[in-house]
């Protein structure tokens, strides 16, 4: 049982994780929530569905696919809705920002309705059992594609010339403009990546629970923003445990408390990591400018 | 090299430089000197485009640069080393030297530049690894001459290089200083440090309250009787 319970919180949290890498790395460069990201994830959903049931294209292809347009989208509601508020005051973007997100979501009932619509499984249902737990092959696929992206991304900020300008930009920008960093391109690839990532695991999502609707983003945008700030927002890896923590929690919460509470839980994580830490648990001091 | 014109800048509303001109030419060392707030730093960050001037001209090699924007400023040959060092503190002492040249694709001499800063650096070659944030003041001071080197810049502009230091720290970072230019490096070099300064400066300016109020040859400058009151503690 316990062990089961972990399984299925891992699965839930490595989603979390994608999304809160979004948040993490916007913040890290801009200092901004992008409230929109939920919407991209969504988005991104709705893409993949409809990329496979339309067009009929195999699941890598139609998820590599919805992680392109995504970026796309990304990057265009960072051009349309923030650049020009780049010299404003943080509050100005911020709304700017909730104003993204409550026209995309209005933009998918244009375009899709609000009933929510059926994702092809493109995997046939296997499941492997234990003695102690049974996992699908659905739920093995979506741990391996999370995993593979998380190290890839990894692996990019630590060892790219261009994610070592990423990491030099959120440390200081005005210097990392003197090194010759273009800081709109690197604002523009950070949004192009994070959107990537939260589309990933909107597809992730709707192979999983097998539907997609233009609210679907909501509440995991605001999980995966938890997550990014129980891990300490700005921070990479932080987003990544944050993102697995709160899979866990919620998961255990729903097995020993009440399913009642599933969404309290996150929320009641925001609350407790704010008023004891709210660096998070990787996160970086306050007070780290010399 | 560098021919400043009639240069003024400001936040907002609030102008800090009053139409300054001054050049620099190939070779030299000068050195800007003034108090606190009298707009020297504001200078050296109008030339490398983080701040836009209000009116007036920046020429570098004869063109004209006031409205290039600071990545591409690099780009020309101009590299900045601002006040407090502003190294990134989470990167290694080696990546912070990467990023140094980061609009550079030649491998090959971007190794034998590494090499040379370390060769001038023998301090910074034993931490390569280590994160750039825990280094010692002076070796932070070092670390930025070292990034800002990397970009093989025709000329250095110098912010405070003294800030923070120690004297015998400063006085070393400003022997290293001599021979960069020795090496054929033009700096220009703002301190309030005004005796260290203008012993190492071929030529110096002095500002007040977003002017320029003397110019003259550094050696000229340090027999100044107005220099020495105000600036030599005299």
């Amino acid at each position: 049982m316990f062990v089961q319970q972990l399984i299925n919180g891992i699965i839930l949290g490595s989603t979390y994780a994608l999304i809160a890498l979004g948040y993490t790395m916007v913040y890290g460069i801009i200092e901004l929530i992008n409230f929109a990201h939920g919407e991209i994830y969504m988005f991104g959903a709705f893409t993949g569905m409809i990329l496979m049931t339309r067009f009929n294209l195999p699941f890598p292809a139609a998820l590599l696919l919805a992680m392109v347009t995504a970026a796309l989208m990304g990057v265009t509601v960072e051009y349309v809705a923030y650049r020009p508020l780049r010299r404003s005051p943080r509050l100005a973007a911020l709304i700017s920002a909730i104003g993204a997100s409550i026209f995309l979501q209005n933009l998918a009932l244009l375009l899709w309705g609000s009933r929510p619509q059926n994702f092809p499984s493109p995997f046939k249902i296997k499941v492997y059992q234990s003695s102690f737990f049974s996992i699908s092959q659905l739920e093995i696929i979506i741990l391996v594609i999370s995993f593979l992206l998380m190290v890839g991304l990894s692996f990019f900020i630590k060892n790219t010339r261009t994610g070592k300008a990423m990491r030099a930009t959120a440390q200081d920008r005005d210097t990392a403009s003197l090194m010759g960093i273009n800081i709109n391109r690197i604002i523009t690839i950070t949004f192009a990546i994070g959107s990537a990532l939260g589309a990933a695991a909107g597809v992730l999502v709707g192979i999983y629970f097998r539907t997609v609707n233009p609210m679907m983003g909501v509440m995991p945008g605001l999980k995966g923003f938890v997550a990014a700030v129980l891990g300490g927002i700005g921070s990479i890896p932080g987003a990544m445990l944050g993102g697995l923590l709160l899979g866990i929690a919620e998961v255990a919460g729903v097995a020993y408390i009440s399913s009642q509470y599933r969404d309290a839980i996150a929320f009641a994580i925001l609350i407790i990591v704010l008023l004891f830490k709210p660096s998070g648990l990787v996160g970086l001091p306050d007070q780290e400018k010399v | 090299m560098l021919r400043v014109e009639n240069l003024s800048t400001g936040y907002n509303s609030i102008r800090v430089l009053k139409q300054i001109s001054l050049t620099v030419s190939e070779g030299e060392i000068v050195t800007l000197i003034g108090s606190n707030g009298v707009g020297k730093t504001t200078t050296l960050r109008t030339i490398s485009g983080l701040l836009r001037p209000t009116e007036g001209s920046i020429h570098f090699c004869n063109k004209d640069i006031s409205h290039v924007p600071p990545h591409k400023i690099v780009e020309l040959g101009i590299s900045h080393v601002p006040e407090g060092r502003n190294i990134f503190p989470r990167l290694s002492v080696r990546e912070n030297l990467e990023i140094g040249a980061y609009t550079r694709k030649d491998r090959l001499e971007i190794k034998k530049d590494f090499k040379k800063v370390m060769e001038i650096f023998p301090q910074l070659a034993k931490r390569q690894k280590q994160t750039a944030g825990t280094l010692s003041g002076g070796e932070q001071q070092m670390l930025a001459i070292g990034r800002a080197l990397m970009s093989r810049p025709r000329l250095l502009l110098l912010d405070e290089p003294s800030m923070g230091l120690a004297p015998l720290v400063v006085l070393g970072i400003f022997e290293i200083i001599k021979e960069v230019n020795r090496q054929g490096t033009t700096i220009l070099l703002v301190e309030q440090n005004a005796q260290i300064a203008l012993r190492t400066a071929h030529r110096g300016y002095v500002m007040e309250t977003g002017r320029i109020i003397l110019d003259d040859s550094a050696e000229a400058l340090l027999q100044n009787d107005q220099v020495r009151k105000a600036y030599l503690g005299e």
